[in-house]
């Protein structure tokens, strides 16, 4: 239990934290700023982050908390070794890109939000990724697939699928 | 003071008062749900919008300043829909379990539907997110009751300075929740039950324990024992419609024999022993510099406060006396003194104690709280509890007559009757302390300096050419500045008291709670104090030192004061405790 | 040398380098060969067909051909996008293996590409970016430089009169001078409600405070708006130059730019531009041998419409949950860190230099009475010509649509453009030829918001599109007011109500009701435009929610609740596979040969039967 606690970066585990906090003074102005940067690192905000930025910034865990659910970027579970993410802004939406949604909901049997048991994918819904031109657009680890059908959606996937069987 | 019109009333308000405060002063009562003022003031919940001649929209009253010249509109139909839609949308995602909650009758939700005239919800859906926590030993919530006032989140941080509970998640998922959504027995909550206190209707209330009491009440094989706490006699009658500040002592101790209890006995006599023991322990520490007995010294009466001190400061445990609270105390010698003097198997004995305070009943089951195995107290009930078990007995509390509390341990002081506000331990301490040291009985008991509503109080005293500073402190956000102040080496104190609810235990998190409305209207914690004062003042004894009780029982059982047997079942001990399990 | 001598020394010579990129009869053998880097070509694998042209060069050892990375040119359906300057060769659609042939033909035997050139809506070849229909009406002020010049390079921004109107302002402008100037513009602010500028900068310049601070809003939220971020990714020196007029102005030293973490490559060339211009010794102290100083700081958002809000955002960068703020005090007096604020969002800021170079009275005469200079709008959805325009204000939503957009594709109709997104509302086909400007919008129950565009055929069902909206806002709403809170949430439900026929007429007569109570109880402008939608759609498409309600039906069958599944009784050859997969029974009519019908009561229509039939006998 306790080699798990950051101490700011003295033990090795959190090594990561303790370089970040030199980036940043202890005040609370940077929590979002370090959450990013968590958030980018991890993939998701653990709780052994959470401790650190707690102890760094001198603030209760359950501010912290609350920041971190108020921000749809910010995630407090790893996600699937394949992130994809629906764009449902409204020049998707209008392209029918919940059609889209729903079809990635039926292949991987999860909701939006949700990693699929094995670990291997993520569904995500995001707001308008910028790619209105190509619209519907979803993306696979950032990966933009332009002018998106659920035939594609599912080639990607059976793809996926495939290498990883 | 300038000019303003409010529903065609012209008056004079002083500048930077609120349109709320300053419909107020010409008897328009504009509705409120979140205000708390000093607390929280966000007007988020928009019951009190009104109209103001040139301002786009509706303006909430509680957050808008009046200006010269200002007119404004409290009372139209526009606002009055506004409102009422506004409360009707509350309702239809709030958990509407109104005949079967703990806050029937006391709610402000329900009072602002009665008073809006509210007979059907128009709209319907989805309720609040459910989540209930009922883990720990002392508060429970129920986000499904909440309506998002943040009048506990403002309290725990802004009063407290705790931040155990934070709005999470956003919009209609929003909900009052804990880090990672844990229960309040598993992070930094110090269970001191002001978010009770602030919380308008049953999202968070307390863990009763009134169903083991009654059982063990009906049992005839165990005696059951109850002690009250100083504070609770002032507080009761309030749930009975008597008027704050109201000694209902008599009539409680005539209550609790009629429900059941076999003896009823004075928590203050506890006080007295903590007293005895502290203002000893005290006086060691001065005299003697012992790196393991360090100065300032903290009191330890107020579970909230020690488990403060083991999560965000541990490493003060040693400057904490190692007295254990005063019903714990109590507790402890009916289970070995009174045991033994009637003839009693201490098993078959069964302690409550009715109590201001929700903490205690997490200190009533922690392990350091045993001697021979037995528990020192076994139920802890609230002043708000104790009310309920009246109600259920059908005892009509206000035409009963007084009663006194049971010999022989039924004496109490003065001293023991202060204990229940802030700066009252502290005073008992120092009135025995300088009796100790000097071997005099002083006429100085007074220590008006250490009296009164302010949050930290200093004060030098003199005793026997000694002086000794003192800090007293209540409301722990008070208590962390003091910490910060002995850590950066600026307290400057000898002997600190802190009692973690804001007066102390008078307004603590188990008594009768008080809607926005009364608090605006009544100084509740003065009113309750002066009770105590009284008490206090008409006591013929009015130092622990000098209980005739406490005497004998020290003759008798302990020998002296931090003596072996005294510290055996009086004191503890305390250690680190992490904030987030 | 002084920083303004060698800035000078930069524009001489770097813009008779670059005369090529805005100029094609030029003086010059070089060709520069112009990629663009916007979000959308990038996504489409720009940054390939940058590095294979740059190594096909290298390999046919061609010389005085440069390869540069642009912003956004504007057309984002024809992406990714090459231009071949100074000829203004526009190549759509490129591919990374595309190269070789635009090097071979266009480069080295000085033809054209044609597969590559783009058709205009006649299917007219074009060869040049200016000819399109797409461009014809446009006026470029605020994306003038976007597509032009690199934005990684300060040199190129200097080059074309960058950090100008700065050193104007620095020495031969009093603060006061410059507030005067912008309110003289009529500039109105583009983040939404149109405040007027000047006004808001007088305001800041006017509040009490020994520390104040100017802010860029870049927290483009807006689903479908992206005008912002191709302003930051295309051109960010001009943001970081009106910030500090606007700095210089109200007398502020310290400015942050709060930038959607959504947005990497527009928050990685802002970086790179704050460092090159403190490097060029344009940010920092003693700016222009004058005792101003001005620092910048880049701040992340981290996904929350809300924060789009002036005081939501002063939160977020204060390490908060974007909870806004109740106004007043408005952020002028009491901003960020409770000093004097002037926030401002991006495309506001990209006018300014242009004032300030061309005067007031020239802004003024762009636009319409009481909505001056150009706005950009993001145009998406069911039309043809998806991409970034610019447009005098009071130019017609019919223009846009149809001159710039190229109509609706699919030979569909015109239904509905929502303009102001979640906040905005439905424009129906009888306001085509509305002139669009602040005042306009709003009277015809939508409004500019950020400039998002959508266009929308007849396919769509604007009942679905509401519910669309409200869900959007239920998501996004803070939580912090209950009106907002609950109120978006129950408008939701009824509009799912509708939408999945389950819905009642008196359920219309509550979500009227809603708007009401939501829009004027709300604390913040989300909540306060959340009903827009609804309202709106209500207002000029109030037979389709009546149909909803009343008929259980959806004439455009987007609702999949209501959609009938039928047996086309022609078509049915009576083999009973259907009846066969129908997992409720709801497939009647017994033996070989007889022709089956459906019961509606019983059908859940989950579409089995429809992929079962061999015959496609089923709809």
């Amino acid at each position: 239990m306790e080699e798990n606690k950051c101490k700011c970066g003295n033990s090795s585990k959190d090594k990561f934290m303790g370089d970040l906090f030199k980036d940043f003074k202890p005040e609370k102005d940077n929590l979002i700023q370090i959450l990013n940067s968590v958030q980018e690192h991890y993939g998701y905000i653990p709780k052994h982050a959470q401790e650190a930025i707690s102890e760094f910034l001198n603030m209760p865990m359950a501010e912290i908390f609350g920041v971190i659910t108020f921000y749809s970027r910010f995630t407090l579970e790893p996600k699937g070794k394949y992130n994809i993410a629906i764009c449902l802004g409204t020049a998707c939406f209008v392209k029918g890109s919940e059609k889209i949604l729903d079809r990635a909901k039926e292949r991987l049997k999860i909701e939006p939000g949700q990693t699929t048991e094995d670990g291997l994918f993520s569904l995500e819904e995001t707001r308008c990724v910028g790619a209105c031109g190509l619209a519907p657009v979803f993306t696979v680890n950032g990966e933009v697939y332009g002018m998106a059908t659920v035939q594609i959606l599912d080639q990607v996937i059976d793809q996926i699928m495939k290498e990883n069987a | 003071m300038i000019k303003i019109t409010i529903d065609g009333i012209e008056t004079e308000v002083p500048e930077n008062m609120t349109v709320l405060e300053a419909a107020r002063t010409v008897g328009i009562d504009i509705p409120t749900l979140c205000f708390l003022k000093d607390i929280n003031e966000v007007g988020d919940c928009r019951m009190c919008l009104v109209e103001v001649e040139g301002a786009r929209g509706f303006v909430p009253s509680c957050m808008q300043k009046v200006t010269d010249g200002m007119v404004i509109r409290t009372n139209t139909k526009e606002v009055n829909d506004a409102r009422k839609n506004v409360l009707e949308l509350i309702l239809s995602a709030h958990e509407k379990k109104c005949l079967s909650c703990i806050r029937n009758g006391n709610c402000e939700l329900q009072d602002l539907a009665q008073k809006f005239g509210i007979t059907d919800v128009e709209f319907d859906g989805a309720i609040n997110n459910k989540q209930i926590d009922d883990k720990s030993t002392s508060i429970v919530r129920n986000t499904a009751k909440c309506v998002l006032c943040r009048r506990c989140t403002s309290t725990c941080q802004k009063v407290q300075e705790i931040g155990a509970i934070e709005c999470v998640n956003r919009g209609f998922d929003s909900t009052i929740s804990t880090a990672g959504n844990k229960s309040l027995a598993e992070v930094n909550c110090t269970f001191c039950g002001q978010c009770i206190q602030n919380c308008p209707t049953a999202a968070l209330h307390e863990k009763e324990n009134i169903d083991e009491v009654w059982e063990k009440l009906k049992d005839e094989n165990t005696v059951v024992l109850v002690q009250t706490a100083p504070a609770v006699r002032v507080a009761l009658g309030e749930e009975f419609g008597m008027p704050i500040g109201t000694n209902a002592q008599g009539k409680m101790i005539t209550a609790l024999k009629r429900l059941g209890f076999n003896k009823v006995f004075d928590t203050n006599t506890g006080a007295d022993f903590t007293i005895m023991e502290e203002a000893s322990e005290f006086i060691n520490r001065v005299l003697k510099a012992d790196k393991k007995k360090p100065l300032p010294m903290l009191t330890s009466c107020c579970p909230a406060w020690i488990r403060f001190i083991e999560m965000e400061y541990p490493e003060y445990l040693a400057n904490l006396s190692s007295c254990k609270s005063p019903h714990e105390m109590f507790g402890a010698i009916l289970k070995t003194y009174y045991a033994e003097k009637n003839n009693i198997d201490p098993k078959n004995i069964y302690v409550v104690s009715v109590m201001p305070c929700v903490a205690k009943k997490f200190e009533r089951q922690r392990p350091e709280m045993k001697n021979e195995d037995l528990y020192n107290v076994d139920a802890v009930i609230t002043t708000r509890e104790l009310a309920k078990m009246i109600r259920q007995a059908n005892i009509d509390f206000e035409d009963l007559t007084d009663s006194g509390f049971d010999n022989p341990m039924g004496e109490a002081t003065g001293a023991g009757a202060i204990f229940g506000t802030t700066g009252g331990v502290m005073e008992a301490a120092l009135r025995t302390a300088q009796d100790l040291l000097t071997g005099k009985d002083l006429e100085e008991i007074k220590f008006e300096e250490i009296r009164g509503e302010k949050g930290i109080k200093r004060a030098t005293v003199n005793v026997n050419g000694k002086d000794i500073r003192i800090i007293v402190a209540s409301g722990l956000g008070n208590a962390r500045k003091v910490m910060e102040m002995v850590k950066n080496g600026t307290a400057e104190a000898d002997f600190i008291e802190v009692m973690a609810c804001p007066g102390g235990c008078i307004m603590g998190g188990g008594q009768p709670i008080k809607s926005s409305k009364t608090r605006r209207k009544y100084d509740v914690r003065k009113l309750r104090a002066d009770a105590l004062y009284t008490i206090d003042e008409k006591s013929t004894i009015r130092k622990s030192h000098q209980n005739p009780v406490l005497q004998e029982i020290y003759k008798d059982f302990f020998g002296e004061p931090n003596g072996h047997k005294a510290h055996e079942l009086l004191h503890t001990s305390y250690a680190k405790r992490e904030k987030y399990l | 040398m002084n920083t303004i001598e060698k800035i000078h020394k930069i524009r001489e010579e770097k813009r008779k380098e670059l005369e090529l990129r805005i100029k094609t009869n030029c003086d010059t053998r070089e060709k520069h060969i112009l990629v663009c880097h916007g979000t959308g070509c990038t996504s489409s694998k720009s940054p390939k067909i940058l590095e294979n042209f740059r190594k096909i060069l290298e390999e046919k050892n061609i010389e005085n051909v440069r390869v540069i990375k642009t912003g956004c040119f504007g057309l984002c359906a024809k992406g990714p996008v090459v231009i071949i300057r100074p000829e203004n060769t526009f190549y759509a659609h490129v591919k990374p293996e595309d190269c070789e042939e635009i090097i071979q033909t266009h480069i080295v035997e000085n033809k054209r590409v044609e597969r590559l050139l783009c058709k205009d809506i006649d299917g007219k070849l074009v060869e040049k970016l200016d000819e399109l229909e797409f461009y014809k009406k446009q006026k470029r002020i605020v994306l003038k430089n976007c597509g032009v010049i690199n934005p990684e390079d300060i040199d190129e921004y200097i080059a074309f009169d960058g950090y100008l109107a700065l050193e104007k302002v620095l020495t031969q402008m009093t603060p006061e001078e410059v507030i005067e100037e912008i309110t003289k513009s009529g500039l109105r602010g583009r983040g939404g409600a149109g405040f007027p500028t000047g006004k808001k900068w007088l305001f800041a310049r006017q509040a009490q405070g020994d520390q104040k601070y100017v802010v860029c809003n870049a927290d483009e939220g807006d689903p479908g708006a992206f005008m912002d971020r191709s302003v930051l990714e295309g051109d960010p020196h001009s943001v970081i130059e009106a910030m500090m007029i606007a700095g210089y102005a109200i007398g502020a030293n310290e400015g942050y730019i709060y930038v959607r973490a959504e947005y990497p490559i527009a928050v990685k060339r802002f970086q790179i531009a704050i460092d090159q211009a403190k490097e060029k010794g344009i940010l920092g102290k003693n700016i222009f041998g004058t005792d101003f100083e001005f620092d910048l700081h880049i701040r992340l958002g981290a996904g929350a419409f809300v924060c789009g809000e002036e005081t939501a955002l002063l939160e977020s960068i204060e390490g908060r949950r974007g909870q806004p703020r109740l106004k007043p005090p408005f952020p002028a007096n009491s901003g960020l860190w409770k000093s004097p604020t002037l926030i401002n969002n991006v495309e506001t800021y990209a006018n300014i230099t242009q004032i300030i170079l061309n005067g007031a009275d020239w802004y003024s005469s762009i636009g319409t009475e009481g909505s001056k200079g150009t706005k950009v709008f993001a145009l998406g959805g069911n039309v043809n010509n998806i991409g970034l325009v610019e447009v005098p204000m009071g130019t017609t939503l019919r223009e846009i649509v149809y001159d710039i957009g190229g109509g609706i594709p699919n030979k569909r109709e015109f239904k509905a453009a929502q303009t102001g997104g979640p906040s905005g509302g439905c424009i129906p086909a009888e306001y085509l030829d509305t002139p669009i400007d602040y005042e306009s919008l709003k009277e015809i129950g939508s409004m500019m918001g950020s400039g998002g565009l959508i266009v929308m055929d007849d396919s769509k069902c604007m009942v679905n599109l509401a519910k669309f909206y409200l869900g959007f806002t239920v998501d996004e709403s803070c939580g912090k007011c209950n009106p907002c809170r609950i109120g978006t949430k129950r408008m939701y439900e009824i509009l799912e109500k509708l939408t999945n026929g389950e819905g009642t007429l008196e359920d219309i007569k509550k979500l009227e009701e809603l708007t009401k109570t939501v829009s004027k109880a709300s604390v913040c402008g989300l909540g306060q435009t959340a009903s827009n939608p609804v309202i709106s759609t209500l207002k000029y498409f109030r037979n389709e929610y009546e149909e909803h309600a009343a008929d259980k039906k959806c004439s455009t069958n987007e609702c999949k609740k209501l959609a009938k599944i039928e047996i086309n009784p022609e078509a049915c050859k009576g083999c009973g596979l259907c009846q066969k997969s129908c997992p409720v029974g709801a497939i009647e009519g017994e033996g070989p040969g007889t022709k089956r019908h459906i019961n509606q009561d019983k059908c859940i229509k989950c579409g089995t039967c429809i992929s079962k039939c061999p015959f496609k006998a089923i709809h």
